[in-house]
């Protein structure tokens, strides 16, 4: 694979790391603060239906995944199965899709339907 | 003193550890252990040494299944129970013994662009470089490298990914990447960058912690980790 792709993809990794880091801290918080509210999953989906700013922050953290996650296994692909570099870009593009469609798909399910 | 129970590698890939018995002295260090086995007791040993002082970067081995550089390690540092096991360095093919044959290692030097080149002639003046701008620094925190093979040795990655060009020669790519002279940055990144480069590093460190000379190629790497991404956000790379 070309230097300056396998280049791209390092700066697209690192930089997504950088929104995950933030993300995963967020919502471990939120996590716990909706545990030790003691609050139903009807409590729960009765205050994020309609949220924009909670649509847009798990919009944001599902594509950093799907930016993030991939790249990472298409490394592991490449070197612990040993698959041609070709082939397990491909395949993590694709993996790339199923994490955004499912994910975005989740937050629509949350915030708006 | 006792003596010191010795096992040393016998043979090119395929081959046995022979053990021998070898007086303890004062001060002794492992290329002294294998220098009396060869003058005394077996000279069909064949090993690799020449300054004995930490400077060729020549006598590095596996002493008891760590790469060391065995001219500056004293025994009483590293003999477990009084023995030693002395193998060749890993990742390299063995020639005989404890020799290994460095040309792969070297090759990579060169395939890393590891060599200057400047664009002033004679006819021009010297060029200035600051003492204490962070190029110069960064350059000389890699420069100090005696090319003896123990980061290349200890490297994971090595092992696994045959064309990965390894720690001292991307250290030495970064200690270039740094030399404001040198007039072939661009072919160098494009020569270091990849999944036989820099991009295949894992971070592990193995390299920085068994450096004999203290450098850290991990970070080296990891610094030319953030140039060749600029240069492709560039769309220079």
């Amino acid at each position: 694979m070309k230097a300056a792709t396998e280049a791209k993809l390092w700066y697209w990794q690192r930089v997504s790391a950088m929104l995950l880091a933030v993300c995963v801290a967020i919502h471990l918080g939120g996590i716990i603060y909706a545990v030790h509210g003691g609050l139903s999953a009807a409590q729960i989906l009765g205050r994020t239906h309609g949220n924009v700013l909670f649509g847009v922050f798990y919009g944001v953290f599902v594509l950093a995944c799907a930016v993030h996650v991939p790249i990472g296994i298409a490394n592991v692909a490449d070197e612990m199965l040993g698959w041609r570099r070709e082939y397990s870009v491909l395949t993590a593009l694709l993996f790339s899709a199923l994490i955004a469609v499912m994910g975005l798909r989740a937050v629509y399910g949350v915030v708006i339907a | 003193m006792s003596n010191l129970q010795v096992r040393v590698w016998r043979g090119k890939d395929q081959g046995r550890f022979a053990t021998y018995e070898v007086p303890r002295a004062a001060s002794q260090t492992v290329l002294d252990v294998v220098t009396y086995i060869q003058r005394q007791l077996d000279p069909t040993l064949s090993y690799r040494f020449a300054c004995r002082v930490g400077m060729c970067g020549s006598c590095a081995m596996t002493v008891n299944g760590v790469a060391r550089w065995t001219c500056r390690t004293h025994v009483a540092k590293v003999a477990k129970n009084g023995e030693l096991e002395i193998a060749p360095l890993s990742n390299l093919k063995v020639i005989k013994d404890l020799v290994t044959d460095m040309s792969e290692f070297f090759d990579k030097w060169a395939r890393a662009l590891g060599r200057f080149k400047g664009s002033r002639t004679r006819h021009d003046d010297f060029a200035l470089v600051k003492p204490d701008s962070a190029q110069r620094a960064a350059a000389d925190a890699a420069i100090e490298c005696i090319g003896c093979g123990v980061c290349y040795a200890s490297c994971d990655v090595v092992a696994w990914r045959k064309e990965f060009l390894g720690p001292a020669a991307l250290n030495r790519a970064w200690s270039l990447a740094n030399d404001v002279r040198d007039a072939q940055q661009g072919e160098r990144l494009r020569a270091v960058a990849g999944d036989a480069g820099c991009h295949s590093c894992h971070t592990q460190g193995s390299c920085s912690e068994r450096c004999p000379k203290k450098i850290e190629p991990t970070a080296g790497i990891a610094g030319l980790k953030r140039l060749a991404a600029a240069a492709a956000m560039r769309g220079e790379l």
